[in-house]
Formats: structure tokens, C-alpha cells, sequence
């Protein structure tokens, strides 16, 4: 399963947002995102661009973009990286912007991350770019395995390790899910040699320009969420505190003794089939 | 459950020593003091009957009452009481995740939510799912299904299930909708549909309000949602919420309806009906069988793990991939060379949180038991009875784990043949170690 393979490629791009780390808070790539830029990196190799709507005085965020454009290393030509900066402040809606510009550069593919890791972090930009652009969107992809001028066949992250296999009309955009692949290390030189172009000439209806919905909203520092309380909601005292008293660990399994190895063995794939962990043709 | 009911003139006798009828309703008193100044008790007085006619002297200081034998059982949990909604002033909608096709945790979660939500008013909590086959939503107080699923069959159709969403708003207009933030379930359509409601309500040129994501607490008639960079969002409640797990209490004191509604088919513009002729975007291909092994182990979803009951390796090797299960180990197991490190189960391990967890050969320390604290189901396969393992299963299987899994495999028609070569093996690794 090699993507880069195929022999058409639409022309892709990655959106891509700034990152906080996890635990030191440090800015940076965001982990997602990162893993979008190396997926269409592994898809379409040095073709891919970038795209960030964002305020260009701020000097953190363009260390943080540098630090995508130096993941363009190991691929067949050594062009730097280009990014396209959306000129925006920090109270403008990024959706209009985004959209008319990718309306007009003409992409087929937009890979990004499930959900931005600063600001409100709410992973809707992607599902309103979609529908204002009339696109399809799938959330939670692993891996893509196949691309065509008319359709991507992706792999969908489920819960538990399980694999779904989607097959996506262009244009389209992906949400990529945490387990995909790593992304390649951030370079130094390469980040140099990437380019940061600025765009500033959207043809944008002037309503569109501010996001107006979030002004009502009051932002505060994340509390830790409480722990739930295992409640035992009984009539009498007695009952309260056998509940409070009792041992968590004691269930009331069935212990079946006695039983010769055949006759375990029929129970045991007997329990797995009527708890459906078997399938029941299983021979 | 009958009602216990008091003789009021029968309670007013028993107080009264001077009432003409006291001995009648008075019970004989098991604790007296003698003429001499010593302490009686009667045993004959003390104590009540059991359900089995066998009397009971309980010290625990539970209050006894003389009951005659198969007299009325108090049930430990409380009775629900039961609310009807005949007239609606609105509607909550709530889509549940229906892992398996039961409700889970988070989806009663989701409901309580809903509760507060229409706290105090006439609002009808509905339940939208797209399976028919799921109940317990009466429990889980639901007053009225909508089931979706004769037009979506089981197959991942995110677009058709938003065109039915779509409908079912067209039809309620809704209060709230409430969905489970959960990629790629809940949290995929509930975005879908928030981004959907939101271009149709700026081509009406109404805003809509941005929906709530990953809600999880509502106090003071506002939302508290987790943002990014260590941020909570406090706002007024918007119409679309998607909360996450534990955002809410599950109600446990009412009990609802769960009344069926049917979705009747609204007339459609042209414009509308165009775009549902258009195919679909997205098209499942079926799921992808994803080899055990790679599963990594904390999310697999059924796993056997093996312990120092365990000797023979390969076969235990072979019944994994036979059952399709991934491998998991104790901390003796890996210590002793059997099993990777990766693969070792409990606290100094990975924690798992298997659907099925069968652990063959494990006595189950408490640091084993701490790593399968969140599997569901649990079986236990070991030689000794009284083992913690055993207690904590749902099923224990009381013998040899090596002879089991070898039958287990010949009944599912994969015995493991050639066991020769590693016995072979063996010997010859004992004449090298004898050397």
C-alpha cells in the first residue's frame, strides 16, 4: 500500500493551526495537524501546500508555521515548502476567508486536523468549509490507500482499533485522526528555505468579515471536571451503608467446577458466541 | 411492590399502656428489668422472620419488625415514578451513540443532560436513533422514539442520516439537540448537522449560534465547554450540543414513556429535493478486518492473557489467533521471558479496556485487576477456586488452562497440529542448557 503510487494526484493542500504542547504548553506543531501534513507529504510529496488563516504581526505563530514548512525534507525534489498565510485579526471568522481562497487556488484535497488545539478548539471549521463549499468530508482518517482524479479510498480510525474503508468523492476534505502516521521531525534548514506568502486579496462580503457569535462568550481557565461519585440512591440506611461498605471487586459471576476439558471448552465458546465475541458460523 | 399501611387506632393502643386493648396490639417486650434489678430478655421476642419461615436474630441495627414469613420484600432500589407528556410545548432531541446497540454510559449521560435542560417544563425529551432494535428508554427517560431506521440501513451513511436529521428539524423544530461528542459517531453528525442548520439559517438570514462542542457541565442556565490551550467556554446554550462523557448525572428517580412517534414526510421545495439526488459523497466500503496483534493493547477489544498457569506456550500462541483475540500477559508471565513487555496487563502494564477480557492461568493481583478495571466482560480460566481473578469474573471456569485452550481449539475446528517439532525443540534447548 503505497499511496505514492497513484499516478494522478489532485492538487492538495494542508490546513494547518498552531499547537500547544500537551504537558510543557510550549507552542509549536499542533499533533494533528502535523500528521495531515505528512500524510499529504507521503500523498503528493513536495505538491503539497499549506494554508493558515491567521494575524501576521504574531511573531510565536510564524515560528510555529516555520516549524511545518520544515517537515518538507526526504522527498524527491528539495523545493522548500510554501505556505499561504490568510491575513486575518484574531476576532475574524477564518470560514469565509478560507473558503474563497480555497475556491480560488483551485484544490481538490484539504487535509487537517480534527480539531485545533488553541482558541476554542470546536473541529467545526472543517464541516463548515464543507458545506459552504459543497464538499464532502470524512473525520477520523488513518491512512488514505488510494487516490484518483474522481475519488479517495481512506482508511476511518474506530474505536477499539477497528478499520472502516470509505471511498470519498473529490473535492473533498479529511480530518486526520490521531492514529496516523508520525509525523516527520521539524528541520531546521528546510523551515529556512520554506516561503510564507501572504494573501490579502479575497474577494469577501463585508458582513462576512467577524466572527460576531463569540463576543457573549465568557472564557475562563479549565477547571479540572468533578469526579463522579458512585451514589447509592436507596430508602433505608441499611442499605447505604452495605453499599459504602461492601468490596467493589464482588460480583456475582457464575464458577462453573467440575467439568472435564470438552465440557469447559463447549461452555466457554457457548458464553463467547451469546456475548457476540464470536461469530456464531465460527467453526 | 404492596404498600405497607399503618392501623392508626392499632399505633394508638400500642403507645398507650393504659388502653383497654394495649396487650392485644402490643409486641411482648424482649428487654425487661426483673423485680431483683437484673436485666431479661425474652429470645422468643427478638428477632424477625425470614423470607424461608426461619427466624432471624439480626445485630446489625437494621430496625426489625415482626413480619410473618413471605411478607412484603423491601426492594433495595427505590420505585421510579412515572411522568407522561401528553402535549409537548417543545422537543429536546437527543441522538444516542447505542454502542452494540444498547444504550451506553455516555448516552444516559446524554439524557440526564436533557433532563436539566427541559427541568421544569413541559418539554418532551426524544430519543432519534437509527437502529429499531434497542430498549430501556423508558429507564433512561426518554417520552418519546423516533426510530430513523427503515431509511438508513447499517451501513455509514453520514449524508443520508443528516438528510434524515434534516427532516426530523424541518418536522419538531426542536428545542435543543443533544449529541455525544464522539469522533467518529456522534460528534461527525452532530457537526454536520450544526454546519448544515447554520448556511441554511444565514441563506434565511437568521444567525444561528455556533453549536456547544464538548460540553461538559450546565449550571445557571449556561454551558460550560472545554476549549482548546486550557481554556473552558461559559455561554448560553445554544441549539446544538455535544457533550462529552459524564457531562451530566443519569436520571434514576422518574421513569418515562417512551411514546413512538413517526416522522411524517414534509413537502420539499425543488431546490431541496435536487440536492438528495445527488450521490452520495462518502461511500462505506465495509469494515477492514485489522489483524490483533497490531491492535495496540489498551484499545483491543478482546484480549487473552496469559499468566504463570499457562506452560504451554505455543498452544496458547495458537488459541489467540484462533479466537482472534489479542495477546495479553502478567507481570510473571513477561518477567518470566514468556511474553513481551509491550503486552503486559495492569498497573505497571497497560491499562486495557477490552470488551472481553479472558485471563487463563491468572490468580489476579490487585495490580492486574487495577489494569482490567474497565473491561466489561470477564472470564477467568484457573485451577484454583479461590483465587481474586475468580471473584472478579463474570464467568470462571474452574481447570486446567493448557488442556481448555487446546479443546477450545479442536471444537472450533483448528486443532494445532504438529506439536512434535516444538516438543522436539524443547529437548533439544534442555540438552543445550545440560551441556
Amino acid at each position: 500500500m503505497s499511496p505514492r503510487e497513484s499516478t494522478v494526484s489532485p492538487k492538495t493542500v494542508a490546513l494547518v493551526s498552531s499547537g500547544r504542547h500537551p504537558v510543557s504548553g510550549r507552542a509549536g506543531r499542533a499533533r494533528e495537524d502535523a500528521r495531515a501534513v505528512e500524510m499529504g507529504l507521503a500523498l503528493v510529496g513536495a505538491e503539497l501546500s499549506l494554508g493558515h488563516a491567521g494575524d501576521p504581526q504574531d511573531a510565536s505563530l510564524q515560528a510555529c508555521l516555520k516549524e511545518y514548512l520544515g517537515m518538507f525534507h526526504g522527498l524527491d525534489d528539495d523545493r522548500g515548502g510554501r505556505l499561504s498565510l490568510l491575513a486575518m485579526s484574531a476576532e475574524d471568522d477564518a470560514v469565509p476567508r478560507l473558503a474563497a481562497w480555497l475556491e480560488q487556488s483551485g484544490v481538490r484535497l484539504v487535509l487537517t486536523g480534527q480539531r485545533a488545539e488553541c482558541g476554542e478548539g470546536s473541529g467545526m471549521v472543517g464541516y463548515l468549509l464543507a458545506e459552504r463549499l459543497g464538499w464532502s468530508i470524512a473525520t477520523g482518517v488513518a491512512a488514505i490507500e488510494h487516490c484518483d482524479d474522481h475519488s479517495v479510498t481512506v482508511l476511518q480510525a474506530l474505536p477499539q482499533g477497528q478499520r472502516r474503508r470509505l471511498e470519498i468523492r473529490l473535492p473533498c476534505l479529511i480530518a486526520v485522526d490521531s492514529v496516523a502516521d508520525a509525523p516527520r521531525q521539524s528541520a531546521f534548514g528546510p523551515a529556512r528555505r520554506g516561503r510564507i506568502e501572504l494573501v490579502t486579496d479575497l474577494a469577501l462580503a463585508s458582513e462576512a468579515r467577524v466572527d460576531a457569535a463569540r463576543r457573549d462568550w465568557q472564557w475562563e481557565p479549565a477547571r479540572a471536571r468533578p469526579k463522579r461519585l458512585k451514589v447509592v440512591k436507596s430508602t433505608n440506611a441499611r442499605d447505604r451503608f452495605r453499599a459504602a461498605a461492601a468490596k467493589s471487586s464482588a460480583s456475582n459471576g457464575q464458577v462453573l467446577t467440575d467439568l472435564t476439558s470438552e465440557e469447559a471448552a463447549d461452555k466457554l465458546i457457548a458464553y463467547l458466541r451469546a456475548e457476540k465475541v464470536l461469530a456464531p458460523g465460527d467453526q | 411492590m404492596s404498600v405497607r399501611r399503618l392501623d392508626p387506632h392499632a399505633e394508638r393502643a400500642r403507645r398507650n399502656r393504659l388502653h383497654a386493648r394495649h396487650l392485644e396490639f402490643a409486641r411482648p417486650a424482649w428487654r425487661w428489668t426483673s423485680v431483683d434489678g437484673v436485666t431479661r430478655i425474652n429470645p422468643h421476642a427478638l428477632g424477625a422472620i425470614g423470607p424461608n419461615g426461619i427466624k432471624r436474630i439480626d445485630r446489625s441495627g437494621a430496625s426489625v419488625e415482626t413480619s410473618a414469613a413471605g411478607g412484603p420484600q423491601t426492594s433495595a432500589e427505590p420505585v421510579r415514578r412515572r411522568i407522561t407528556i401528553d402535549d409537548p410545548a417543545g422537543y429536546i432531541l437527543v441522538v444516542p451513540e447505542l454502542p452494540e446497540g444498547r444504550l451506553g454510559d455516555h448516552d444516559r449521560d446524554l439524557f440526564g443532560l436533557a433532563r436539566q435542560l427541559a427541568d421544569g417544563t413541559d418539554l418532551a425529551v426524544t430519543a432519534v436513533t437509527f437502529r429499531s432494535d434497542v430498549d430501556g428508554f423508558e429507564e433512561a427517560v426518554a417520552d418519546r422514539i423516533m426510530d430513523l431506521s427503515e431509511d438508513i440501513e447499517g451501513r455509514y451513511d453520514p449524508e443520508s442520516r443528516l438528510a434524515a436529521l434534516v427532516e426530523v428539524e424541518d418536522m419538531l423544530a426542536p428545542r435543543h439537540w443533544i449529541f455525544a461528542d464522539s469522533l467518529p459517531d456522534g460528534g461527525d453528525l452532530g457537526r454536520r448537522l450544526s454546519a448544515r442548520l447554520s448556511s441554511r439559517g444565514e441563506s434565511r438570514g437568521a444567525e444561528d449560534p455556533p453549536p456547544a462542542t464538548r460540553v461538559w457541565q450546565f449550571a445557571d442556565g449556561k454551558t460550560r465547554s472545554r476549549a482548546g490551550d486550557r481554556l473552558d467556554i461559559l455561554r448560553d446554550v445554544p441549539r446544538v450540543l455535544l457533550a462529552l462523557p459524564e457531562c451530566a448525572e443519569p436520571v434514576s428517580e422518574t421513569r418515562h414513556e417512551a411514546r413512538t412517534i413517526v416522522l411524517e414526510p414534509v413537502a420539499r421545495t425543488s431546490e431541496e429535493t435536487g440536492d438528495e439526488n445527488r450521490p452520495s459523497g462518502v461511500i462505506d466500503r465495509g469494515r477492514v478486518t485489522v489483524d490483533p496483534q497490531q491492535i495496540p493493547l489498551a484499545q483491543a477489544p478482546f484480549i487473552l492473557s496469559a499468566g504463570r498457569g499457562v506452560s504451554d506456550w505455543e498452544g496458547y500462541h495458537h488459541a489467540a489467533r484462533v479466537l482472534g483475540a489479542s495477546e495479553g500477559a502478567s507481570r510473571v508471565a513477561v518477567d518470566d521471558g514468556n511474553m513481551p513487555r509491550a503486552r503486559q496487563v495492569g498497573a505497571t502494564g497497560t491499562f486495557v479496556s477490552a470488551s472481553c477480557y479472558i485471563a487463563v492461568g491468572i490468580s489476579g493481583a490487585v495490580q492486574h485487576l487495577q489494569g482490567i478495571a474497565r473491561c466489561q466482560r470477564v472470564i477467568a480460566i484457573n485451577s484454583d477456586p479461590s483465587c481474586d481473578m475468580v471473584k472478579r469474573a463474570d464467568l470462571a471456569i474452574i481447570a486446567d488452562g493448557d488442556a481448555l485452550l487446546a479443546a477450545v481449539c479442536e471444537r472450533l475446528g483448528q486443532p494445532r497440529i504438529a506439536s512434535a517439532p516444538a516438543d522436539q525443540w524443547h529437548a533439544e534447548e534442555s540438552r543445550h542448557v545440560a551441556a
